[in-house]
């Protein structure tokens, strides 16, 4: 029994240490004075990486998902002769939700993943000590620009994730099983609201890419520098952002929406 | 009292006080206390796992020790500001064990990396500098390869003209022998040699090759024990009466580091006998 108290102690010793850890990181990378001479190049080089190498898989993932969000949608609503609310339903659902928290869990998995790894592997190779040595601190140089570049692409791959599954929606549901074109624009223009919808959605990426990008690096530049550490760090990358972003979802959901 | 210690400030580049270090529950030194002297090749030998490296980054302040102080140029490394220390840095460079080449950029990138960081020159001016530096490791062919594409010789050699690519005053090297084929080898010990020599810096070698860099070290220190048994210039310390220092300079598998892991006796073990 004492055992169990023991360890649940330690455990949670552990997680305390590893959340000041983490927050030292991002401080040690965000607080200071920005040098755009230098540091534009790297911020654009990390948008490239971490937003536009993300663009395929959020496009194709963004189009099928608006396609059966259309087809299981129209097939409920046709019982009741609603089949004109096919609009508002999928631009709700993506904007308040799927956008965001999609987009989120599949940026985790594709360039959340890549980031730990990367970084895991550059503190293995020694990389990050030999910049230390030359006097260039790793936080500034290797830690902020993938930040600023996660948290400037990921809302952006969100709003394309939902506007890519709107067009998607409207393939299936007005060109393939005849929604009328007219109801579906003008309903959803009705009844999506700028700042309940859009802006909401848009705010809760912006947590979510700190939340997900903040994980990604950290479990890069604090893991055990072997193999078998990347790849337990590259795991945990995606499973803690995964369950944090869902976690998020939940919280600020309810805070934005109940009223 | 003053005189005596500046004219040791004009001696050694580096000291290390009764530092004291321990990673965990391990002790790795205890009160340990020597010195680099200045423009002079240093070595500082022991058996593995003795926490050489650590030695190292504990000079570049990577690491704080628990106790003691360490001084480069008569600055206390352990009590700098963050500001400092990396002032201090930009003094000294570190070659390490893998290279640590930026996989993500060319050889001459990676040559040019330091000085683009940490001065204005112009790039007309840097590719004259990249190019001598890599002219003196004799690798200026490979300008345009990527790290990946080098050899292990060949990525240490790059290494180094990094290394040196800001004219450092002292250069520390972990390790720079191992898994080099002899000829490899041999181009390192006569570079490290002729930088040392033409450069005018300050050199401190981390290794256990004895014979390559007993050949070349001014000043060798050996390190076993969490301390320092033995320093000197190589002839005395192939004269030295301990025989741990004679142990390991000799590479004999037996003495007074046992060849044994510590264990229980080797007929109750097999007896099956629980110790």
């Amino acid at each position: 029994m004492l055992d169990l108290f023991q360890k649940l102690g330690h455990k949670t010793l552990g997680r305390f240490a590893a959340l000041g850890r983490s927050t030292y990181m991002l401080f040690g990378a965000l607080v200071n004075v920005p040098n755009f001479k230098k540091g534009t190049p790297l911020l654009i080089r990390q948008l490239y990486m971490v937003g536009s190498q993300s663009l395929l898989i959020i496009m194709v993932s963004g189009l099928f998902i608006g396609m059966v969000l259309a087809l299981q949608g129209y097939t409920v609503l046709v019982g009741y002769g609603a089949e004109d609310s096919l609009g508002p339903l999928v631009a709700l659902s993506l904007l308040r939700e799927l956008g965001p928290v999609v987009t989120a869990l599949l940026f985790a998995g594709r360039a959340g993943s890549a980031l730990t790894a990367e970084i895991g592997l550059m503190k293995a190779t020694e990389q990050l000590s030999s910049l230390e040595m030359m006097a260039i601190d790793p936080l500034k140089r290797i830690i902020a620009p993938r930040f600023w570049a996660g948290f400037i692409s990921m809302p952006l791959l969100a709003v394309i994730f939902s506007a890519v599954a709107i067009i998607g929606a409207h393939l299936v549901g007005v060109d393939w099983l005849g929604v009328d074109t007219g109801s579906f624009w003008s309903i959803m223009q009705s009844q999506v609201s700028f700042q309940q919808d859009i802006l909401n959605g848009i705010i809760k990426s912006f947590v979510f890419a700190i939340v997900v990008t903040w994980i990604a690096l950290y479990k890069g530049y604090d893991c055990v520098p072997t193999s078998e550490g990347i790849s337990k760090a590259t795991t945990e990358t995606v499973v803690h952002s995964s369950l944090a972003v869902l976690g998020f979802d939940f919280i600020l959901t309810a805070v934005m929406f109940t009223s | 009292m003053n005189i005596v210690m500046e004219s040791d400030l004009s001696q050694s580049i580096v000291e290390v006080k009764d530092v004291s270090f321990s990673r965990g529950d391990r002790s790795i030194y205890k009160n340990m206390s020597f010195s680099v002297p200045k423009g002079k090749i240093t070595a500082i030998m022991g058996p593995s796992g003795i926490g050489k490296t650590t030695m190292l980054r504990l000079i570049g302040g990577q690491l704080k020790p628990d106790s003691g102080d360490i001084l480069f140029e008569g600055g206390s490394i352990p009590n700098m500001s963050r500001k400092e220390l990396y002032e201090a840095r930009t003094k000294m460079s570190m070659l390490f064990q893998s290279g640590a080449l930026f996989t993500d950029m060319s050889v001459f990138d990676n040559i040019a990396f330091p000085i683009r960081e940490h001065t204005e020159l112009s790039e007309d001016l840097i590719r004259l500098v990249v190019l001598m530096k890599l002219q003196a490791v004799g690798l200026r062919g490979a300008k345009d390869l990527m790290p990946s594409e080098l050899s292990g010789g060949m990525a240490r050699r790059a290494a180094l003209a990094r290394a040196i690519a800001l004219d450092p005053e002292l250069i520390m090297y972990d390790e720079p022998f191992a898994g080099q084929d002899p000829i490899s080898m041999g181009v390192l010990v006569k570079l490290i040699k002729s930088l040392n020599e033409v450069l005018g810096l300050s050199s401190l070698i981390v290794t256990h090759d004895v014979n390559e860099v007993m050949s070349i070290a001014d000043h060798v220190i050996i390190i076993a024990d969490q301390g320092v048994i033995g320093c000197g210039t190589p002839d005395e310390m192939r004269n030295h009466e301990s025989p741990l220092v004679q142990q390991f300079l000799k590479g004999l598998s037996d003495g007074p580091v046992p060849f044994h892991f510590p264990a229980q006796t080797y007929a109750d073990e097999l007896l099956g006998e629980k110790a």
